[in-house]
């Protein structure tokens, strides 16, 4: 069996450079309650990272941790409530014609979660990828456009393309529908795929499939992928970077191996150690901790997860810690990590 | 029929430990459809001891929920059980009538579906639906209802406080912490859960299965856990049972099955799985897709995909033979001497 | 790395089931009137409405606005049914007044769905100020009451030809629909398919009209069916009443002029009864086709009639008894 490959990560962008995608201090919050209330849940707070070209960068964390809003955001289908995001040195607010959308969302596809609702059921699906290829590449004919269908549709595994494209959706698995995603997005012949968690519906035996496939694209056509999941053993298999995410806000963030092999902040230390792995030993960790990720309304200062965590001190239960470089390229939001002590929480 | 119960209401008086809890002998089970007949389950047999953890695992569509449906007499038309028996504590449930049945639920065998959201109702308090069980199982004195709901709750870690509360004010490792206590109300022998886990987070995950099996040593019921993850029950269950297009691929115990995967389907299961610590490495998982069940293959059913496959795997359907305590259903481990009936 | 796919290409929803591949459409909807006797029934009425209004000259060969002097006739083998105040044939009218009716309940089935259609789905998919504008107006119209609106409106144009009452009658059903359509296109909204046409560049004409519509097209038929049978019987009530063209053949005037004229107080039962059973009848045609559709989409709602209970009831004693396995105890 081979060994995987890790891509350089952005340390490797000289200064000046620009990244890809660049997201600074984005934050999205939602009103909840009636019209009178003035309660909002913080979904996304005070997030920055980057994403260079040729990279997958996985965002991993719970439900509720915010992951999927800030794809979301990404997508141009929220707006940030502050912060900004940079695609190509270009601020997402500055995307306002029609023609500058259709652009973006040519070149940022998403790829969505459920195989059985994504695909539009009464059309063939040939369909997504026919529309998206009309609305993205207008230069091309259409006999350009079906064999440029027939292609994405092989490059994802789709064999023979030209004879799926021809199918209904309720004819095929959940893993090839998935597939089909990536070809939509493929065929518009993206920079970034935004992939909200891509496998979390399908099998874990049929998992595989779709990482290599997302493998692929990155090392032969060149694209960035942001990978949401829960799942840390996925983003290790087909991530160069991680980001954990907890309650909104980062936890964590690195080369993946780095942070897998030394977790400083104490919630990727129980990510990691919840993690069901067959070829390792159980983990006799924490069986205690019950695991709910709190929903973030109206937050005072303070670490989010000292209520969870072991070695919590003072300053955690008053300030906000901040997103602090620990070694290169790898750093935690940790006051007791930040401080220079060796964190084995859980 | 006379009613076989224990005098305790609660079946806390150790139940008879000859035999097996269960036995399933030839189970198959059918949808009848219009486009014709589907055989989602195929001559299913296996045995369950008492008190013990048995994971059935399989891809989506290889039948395992409808077996367990089939198991627990839940089953409604297009689909019905076409043939074997389900014999529990030497009774076969599939001859018995409804009103036989309702005595065995819920006191000895009670069910934990894949999604307490689905499961739960969501327009009456948790306490409200215990107390409907209870009921339903002849306890009828308010004190009786509320001192149990009480131990229930507390058995699974949740504040009693909850018995007031919906189940969408719950989280959902709440929420299927109290379909587990509702499943513990008469202190079954057995419990059939059907994916408990599958729509919470990996914390949530490992907390509950970490209860389950404290639960299971406590009060010694065995448990039936259908799952599609292998990894999950790995550390949990005694025996692990592989199903692939509706029958059983593999059975045996769960530790040999890890480190000696015998059948070709489960060896390309446990390849299909990205080890969070060990080397990183490329999978690549088992080409192809499972058969319709509709139109089986003849032979066996795993050959189209198999990577050992031999020109008698097509045509002949393979039996079970015993290797090293484990039951595989493979033509690779024919041999006169392990031969199995 | 390519995975090649096997034949047989396999759906996933339900486990252990896979679909056989669907035969084509026309196929299906006629094997589905043939078995389902609702629509049976109902398909046999409107075909043979249709024919009526299609050809009346070869089922009634007198003409029915002839003006005779067998005035207040019985029913005889001159007159089949007898004939009215002014001597015309009653028979006559009645088929040919089919046409009439039919293109009243066909024309507003129509138009009523479309506006509904245009202005619900709108709404729903828009959101924000335009549904609540548009939830506005159509809570209005939904709260005046029709009967007396569809009077006053129509008092206004005396004389009013079948175009008028087309409109009138459109005008007022229209809302009841669109609260309908609303519904199901706001729950069809957030279906992951929608949002990823929408983050995929689509307009939202494009994807209310392309991606939207067809996935409510049993919704659409119903309420056409629906707005047609209202139509019937709101349009032949008001003819009945006195509004619109008196001198207009259809089943509603008919029965005008026998109430007028105190048709079954002197005996005229004939006159008076077939309009009426009639419009019944194609009332009926409408209602049978629509419960059927029901039922052919949503196989829930199947009747379970006597042959299918035993049925049932024949397998699961067999599945209980053990009819097919020695181990049976």
């Amino acid at each position: 069996m081979t060994e995987l490959q890790t891509q350089p990560g952005p340390q490797d962008v000289s200064p000046g450079q620009e990244p890809l995608l660049r997201v600074d201090r984005m934050s999205r919050h939602f009103k909840i309650g009636n019209a009178l209330s003035r309660s909002a849940l913080h979904a996304v707070d005070d997030m920055s990272f980057t994403i260079g070209e040729r990279e997958i960068v996985a965002i991993a964390g719970e439900s509720g941790s915010g992951k999927s809003t800030v794809a979301r955001v990404l997508a141009k289908i929220y707006k940030p409530t502050s912060g900004e995001a940079y695609f190509q040195g270009k601020p997402l607010s500055a995307i306002r014609s029609r023609r500058e959308k259709l652009r973006y969302s040519g070149l940022v596809p998403m790829v969505f979660q459920d195989p059985f609702s994504s695909i539009h059921p009464v059309f063939r699906v040939s369909h997504g990828v026919m529309r998206a290829l009309k609305l993205h590449r207008p230069e091309l004919t259409s006999e350009q456009r079906f064999t440029e269908a027939v292609r994405v549709f092989d490059a994802v595994g789709l064999n023979p393309g030209a004879e799926v494209l021809q199918r209904y959706p309720h004819e095929l698995s959940g893993g090839q529908r998935q597939r089909v995603g990536f070809a939509q997005a493929l065929a518009m012949r993206p920079k970034l795929i935004l992939a909200d968690e891509p496998v979390s519906m399908l099998d874990v035996s049929i998992r595989i499939g779709l990482l290599n496939v997302m493998a692929r694209l990155r090392d032969e056509e060149g694209v960035s992928i942001l990978y949401i999941t829960h799942d840390l053993a996925s983003a290790r298999y087909v991530a160069d970077r991680l980001i954990v995410m907890y309650a909104g806000q980062i936890a964590e963030a690195g080369p993946i191996e780095d942070v897998l092999a030394s977790p400083k902040h104490p919630y990727t230390q129980l990510l990691l150690s919840a993690v069901p792995d067959p070829k390792a030993e159980l983990n006799v960790g924490a069986e205690t901790d019950r695991g709910e990720p709190p929903r973030v309304i109206d937050p005072v200062p303070g670490c989010r997860f000292r209520f969870r965590c072991p070695v919590a001190i003072a300053d955690c239960h008053t300030q906000d810690p901040q997103l602090l470089q620990l070694s290169p390229g790898h750093s935690a939001a940790c006051f007791v990590a930040q401080s220079g002590a060796e964190v084995k929480a859980f | 029929m006379a009613h076989a119960l224990a005098d305790d209401q609660y079946g806390l008086d150790s139940p008879s430990r000859l035999g097996p809890v269960l036995e399933i002998r030839d189970l198959s089970v059918e949808y009848v459809l219009e486009g014709g007949i589907v055989g989602a389950v195929d001559n299913v047999s296996f045995d369950v001891a008492p008190g013990e953890f048995l994971a059935i695992v399989g891809e989506s569509g290889c039948g395992k929920s409808t077996l367990l449906f089939g198991i627990a007499q839940l089953l409604n038309p297009p689909a019905e059980i076409s043939g074997g028996s389900v014999t529990f504590k030497g009774r076969n449930l599939v001859q018995l009538t409804e009103h036989d049945l309702a005595a065995v639920r819920w006191k000895d065998m009670s069910v934990v579906m894949q999604s307490a959201m689905n499961a739960l109702n969501p327009v009456t308090s948790v306490g409200a639906q215990f107390r409907d069980a209870m009921r339903a199982h002849g306890v009828t004195s308010k004190e009786e209802i509320h001192r149990r709901s009480v131990e229930v709750l507390k058995m699974v870690g949740i504040d009693p406080v909850h018995l007031k509360s919906y189940p969408h004010q719950l989280s959902g490792g709440m929420r299927q912490r109290s379909m587990i206590a509702m499943a513990m109300l008469f202190t079954p022998e057995l419990i059939i859960m059907d994916e408990p886990t599958s729509a919470l987070d990996v914390v949530a995950q490992r907390s509950l299965m970490a209860q389950i099996k404290d639960l299971q040593r406590e009060y010694d019921f065995a448990v039936i856990f259908v799952t599609h993850d292998m990894s999950l029950v790995r550390h949990f269950s005694d025996r692990l049972m592989v199903m692939y297009a509706g029958q059983v691929s593999e059975v045996g115990p769960t530790q040999q099955l890890f480190e000696q995967p015998h059948h070709p389907y489960t060896v390309g299961l446990m390849d299909a799985f990205p080890s969070i610590r060990g080397p990183r490495v490329q999978l690549t998982g088992i080409p192809g897709s499972p058969p319709d069940l509709a139109r089986p293959p003849a032979g066996c059913r795993f050959a189209p995909r198999c990577p050992k496959v031999m020109s008698r795997c097509e045509t002949d359907p393979p039996p079970d033979y015993q290797v090293e305590g484990t039951s595989v259903r493979c033509f690779l481990y024919d041999a006169p001497e392990v031969l199995s009936d | 790395m390519a995975i090649p796919i096997t034949t047989t290409g396999l759906p996933q929803p339900a486990e252990g089931i896979s679909g056989t591949r669907r035969r084509s459409t026309p196929h299906r909807i006629t094997k589905a009137i043939r078995t389902n006797r609702k629509a049976t029934i109902g398909v046999f009425l409107m075909a043979v409405f249709i024919f009526v209004a299609l050809f009346p000259g070869l089922l009634a060969h007198q003409d029915p606005n002839a003006i005779t002097n067998h005035v207040f006739a019985h029913p005889s083998a001159a007159h089949w049914l007898g004939t009215d105040n002014l001597g015309r044939d009653v028979y006559a009218q009645v088929i040919d007044g089919t046409r009439n009716v039919l293109i009243l309940a066909l024309a507003v089935g129509l138009l009523t769905t479309v506006v509904a259609m245009l202005i619900g789905v709108a709404a729903a998919y828009l959101g924000g100020v335009w549904d609540s504008v548009l939830n506005f107006v159509t809570d209005v119209l939904l709260v005046i009451p029709i009967f007396p609106l569809l009077i006053i409106i129509a008092a206004y144009l005396p004389n009013a030809g079948n175009n008028v009452l087309i409109l009138v009658l459109a005008f007022t059903g229209w809302s009841y629909t669109a609260r309908q359509l609303r519904s199901q296109a706001q729950s069809l909204r957030n279906r992951d398919y929608l949002l990823a046409a929408r983050v995929r560049g689509e307009r939202p004409r494009y994807i209310i009209v392309v991606e939207i519509l067809p996935v409510m097209t049993s919704l659409l038929l119903a309420s056409f069916l629906n707005n047609a049978l209202y139509a019937v019987l709101a349009g032949s009530g008001l003819q009945f009443i006195g509004i619109g063209n008196g001198n207009n053949v259809s089943w509603g005037t008919t029965l005008y002029w026998a109430q007028q004229n105190n048709a079954l107080g002197s005996g005229l039962y004939v006159w008076a009864i077939v309009p009426g059973a009639c419009i019944a009848l194609m009332g009926a045609a409408f209602a049978f086709i629509n419960y059927a559709f029901d039922e052919i989409g949503n196989p829930a709602l199947r009747p379970l009639t006597a042959a299918k209970a035993r049925k049932a009831a024949q397998s699961s004693t067999k599945r209980r008894l053990g009819s097919y396995g020695a181990r049976a105890r």
